[in-house]
């Protein structure tokens, strides 16, 4: 009954759909207030609708409904509840369900809190905000139903995937979804723009809130894959430039791209054509993420061919959508009036520096991630693309990418002094040499560029704090005095130089992990010890344990420092007896941002188990980094101007910002 | 011997489902001179385990990973050098054994496309930014201040509009 209830509440969204993505649009045609408005209780029903099913699936997962097929195939009655429930959304259909629930939940989002909007461009948004929807539900209706029933129920699932088992991933997808399906918005919001064939400032305003708030969660989200990938697959590593990575930095990258444009235009009112172009490819490649991750295409090539009804569903999905929009554009960008000049010196040209970077960087994961495919498709041959590619490729970009970071919010709108802000970041330069110079002392004979690197990352820390020095006349007045207008500075501006400094933290661990990890691998018996970077690690013995649904052989180890003892680490080893699959839960110990880390391998014969001891040094600085940048999107959110539904701005406002 | 090895490795790849998981670098793989090992491992991360998605077989725990490990330390105690362990390993298994592929032409558009598109999209800015100086200076050169006049006129316009905007 709850199976059925879910199909048919899904099958009303798509009927809601369908009337959301037709009638408003005539309503605007004829200016028909009461058709304009039916965008707004559509999206809120199905919203509703949406819900309804996705609870509805949640309730079956739950229960341990063997009836169902999706619910058979991925759950167990012996997992812990929790992973009932995120096992939901660890499968194809369970996944599909949850997108087009955030889908319909932005939308439902804008329905609700979008009064400040123009009417028609309201229901413009919706409109296309259904189209995309409308499309989902029928690639989920259609080939990926998560309610089909077994006519004969087994007694017993086959349980989820064990390294799927995990906190990490249970929060890692939703946060993905509410990034990559926020970037939604910002496509319905351009696509409406090139309908009604009018954009101005006031656009990029509406649409700026929207896109932070996908941003905020696709960094999170990305940052969490990388950790739940660092300390569930076992060996350490945090970045693997897997295409299913890339599908979610592509986004990313052009997002961050978006959000600097947006900037430029709402004040600025110029870059108006490009923020739309930026808007539509960071929606696509958010649906060329979900194909390439949906489709099985990545995988290989061939079992895409033999099984295509998803893929080529999807990828019907993307070139209508992609296409369509592009199309769109060619037809109409031109038409668009442009604004706002700017010389090449200003803050405009850093953020479109910034973008060139950007786009760049972006570009090069798209045809690093593609190139393979369409290489083997066109001509058979197999090539690999993989890591060193990447490294090789993106750091290049990254390097003047970073260089410019202080530079710009130092610069002025219209036309800036390069030399003044130059002057004004000495204090960042000079910090960073002597980073570098310290590093090569200490480090003397070791890696070269690393130091550089760091002092790269320096530049852009102190960068960001020379800019607020300058903001609050810092050293220059009483630090009463500063300390006041540091208060009064506008959140953005604090979201700014958080979101920079992230970046500048970031790197720094990135660095440090890759050129100064330490490792011990060895097969060592109970009583042995092991010496990883100064520490300790004495091997006490191993146990069995019983778990809910798997058996575990715990090592226990002592870890001290100089003979003093610090702390006591129990990595794991599981097995999944339904799915005959192991999983290797490492121990970590945080010392700092540092971490020792400790995965087992199998045991032998004579009693002995093979260990891979790390000690990775800074490595937690690679998650702050992005989780400062996060915080500085949400201080930035907070700002008065950007706040969602904020009444228009008064005239008053006009002097508050002055300061910028 | 060689020939056996690569028989298990294929084999390996065959049963790969049904193979027993194994970390990768196991402790008995490792080679006794220090600078040899550290050699091995910066190969193996350049080369792809073939049966995994995109890992290296420095990473990968798959039977066949291991028997590239082992064969890239062959190699390295056979007194070959890196280049000569990489082609041995991309005449065995082909190109999609390395991570990151050679410049030839049919990779020819992976490498090109990204320096051509910083390239291409520096050159379009400069040309735009260019192009609209010129339209707007008219007379000066690359000039585009505004005079207090333009500038007290482009005040009262931007009063007038009904959304206002807020001075740069």
């Amino acid at each position: 009954m709850i199976a059925e209830s879910g199909h048919y509440a899904l099958v009303l969204a798509l009927a809601l759909a369908l009337i959301q993505s037709t009638v408003p649009l005539i309503g605007a045609r004829w200016r028909d207030v009461a058709l304009m408005n039916v965008a707004r209780s559509t999206a809120l029903m199905q919203l509703l609708f949406v819900a309804a099913s996705f609870v509805a699936l949640v309730m079956l997962h739950v229960t341990s409904d063997f009836s169902v097929a999706n619910v058979y195939e991925n759950s167990h009655s012996l997992k812990p509840l929790i992973y009932k429930i995120t096992g939901v959304w660890g499968n194809h259909e369970g996944s599909m369900l949850l997108w087009v629930s955030i889908l319909a939940l932005f939308g439902g989002l804008v329905a609700a809190f979008g009064n400040n909007l123009p009417l028609s461009l309201r229901a413009h948004v919706l409109a296309v905000q259904a189209w995309i929807a409308s499309a989902f539900y029928l690639f989920i209706l259609i080939t990926s139903n998560p309610f089909l029933r077994i006519v004969n129920p087994p007694i017993e699932g086959r349980d989820l995937n064990p390294v799927l088992q995990d906190i990490g991933l249970a929060v890692h997808p939703p946060m993905l979804y509410l990034g990559y399906v926020g970037f939604s918005i910002s496509f319905s919001f351009a696509v409406a723009a090139l309908i009604e064939g009018r954009i101005d400032a006031a656009w990029a305003r509406w649409v700026r809130p929207w896109t932070l708030v996908a941003w905020i969660f696709l960094t999170l989200g990305i940052a969490m894959g990388s950790y739940w990938a660092y300390y569930e697959l076992g060996w350490g590593g945090w970045w693997f430039w897997d295409p299913v990575e890339n599908a979610s930095l592509m986004p990313w990258l052009a997002g961050t791209a978006l959000l600097h444009s947006a900037l430029v235009m709402e004040k600025r009112n110029a870059l108006k054509v490009w923020t739309i172009l930026l808007s539509i490819l960071t929606f696509s490649l958010s649906l060329l993420g979900t194909f390439l991750v949906r489709s099985g295409v990545l995988t290989s090539v061939h079992a895409f061919a033999t099984d295509p009804t998803r893929g080529v569903f999807i990828l019907l999905i993307l070139c209508v959508f992609i296409g369509g929009s592009l199309s769109l554009y060619a037809w109409r960008a031109p038409a668009l009036k442009r604004g706002g000049l700017f010389a090449p010196i200003s803050r405009e040209g850093a953020l479109v520096l910034n973008n060139l970077f950007l786009t760049t960087a972006c570009a090069t994961v798209f045809i690093g991630t593609l190139y393979p495919l369409a290489l083997e498709v066109l001509t058979g041959d197999k090539i690999s693309v993989g890591a060193p590619f990447f490294n090789l490729t993106f750091a290049p970009l990254f390097v003047p990418l970073m260089i410019a970071v202080p530079f710009g919010p130092l610069l002025a709108w219209k036309r800036g002094d390069l030399l003044g802000a130059a002057q004004r970041l000495t204090a960042a330069g000079l910090a960073s040499l002597v980073a570098i110079a310290l590093l090569w002392a200490w480090t003397r004979g070791g890696a070269t560029l690393a130091p550089l690197a760091i002092g790269l990352a320096v530049f852009v820390i102190v960068g960001v704090l020379c800019d607020l020095a300058e903001r609050t006349a810092l050293l220059r007045i009483p630090l009463s005095i500063s300390l006041r207008r540091a208060r009064g500075l506008p959140r953005a501006v604090w979201g700014t130089a958080f979101a920079h400094a992230g970046l500048g933290v970031a790197l720094i661990g990135i660095v440090c992990e890759t050129t100064w990890n330490s490792e011990y691998i060895g097969a060592i018996k109970p009583g042995d010890l092991a010496n990883v970077a100064g520490y300790q690690l004495k091997l006490d013995g191993l146990t069995q344990r019983q778990g809910p649904n798997f058996r575990e052989m715990v090592a226990k180890f002592t870890v001290s420092r100089d003979g003093e003892k610090l702390s006591v680490m129990t990595p794991s080893k599981r097995n999944f007896t339904t799915r005959g699959s192991s999983t290797t839960e490492a121990a970590l110990l945080t010392r700092g941002a540092s971490q020792l880390y400790i995965s087992l391998g199998d045991g032998s014969a004579d009693g002995a188990i093979a260990v891979r001891i790390y000690h990775k040094p800074l490595v937690l600085l690679i998650w702050w980094g992005p989780v400062l940048m996060a915080f500085g999107g949400v201080l930035s959110l907070s700002d008065r101007r950007l706040r969602v539904g904020a009444p228009k701005p008064a005239r008053a406002t006009r002097t508050l910002q002055a300061a910028e | 011997m060689r020939a056996r090895l690569a028989f298990a490795g294929l084999l390996a790849a065959v049963l790969m489902t049904a193979a027993p998981p194994a970390r990768a670098v196991q402790p008995d793989e490792i080679m006794a001179d220090p600078a040899k090992e550290a050699r091995a491992r910066d190969l193996s991360r350049e080369l792809r385990c073939m049966v995994c998605q995109n890992q290296s077989i420095d990473d990968s725990e798959a039977p066949l990973a291991r028997d590239l490990r082992l064969l890239v330390r062959e190699r390295i105690a056979a007194g070959d050098n890196d280049r000569q362990v990489i082609d041995f390993l991309v005449a065995r298994y082909g190109e999609f054994v390395l991570l990151k592929p050679r410049f030839s032409p049919h990779t020819l558009l992976l490498w090109l496309i990204p320096p051509l598109a910083l390239l291409g999209g520096g050159a379009a800015l400069w040309a735009y930014s260019r192009r609209r100086t010129n339209a707007a200076g008219e007379g000066g050169e690359s000039d585009v201040e505004l005079t207090t006049d333009e500038k007290a006129r482009l005040e009262r316009l931007l009063a007038a509009e009904p959304m206002p905007k807020k001075p740069g």
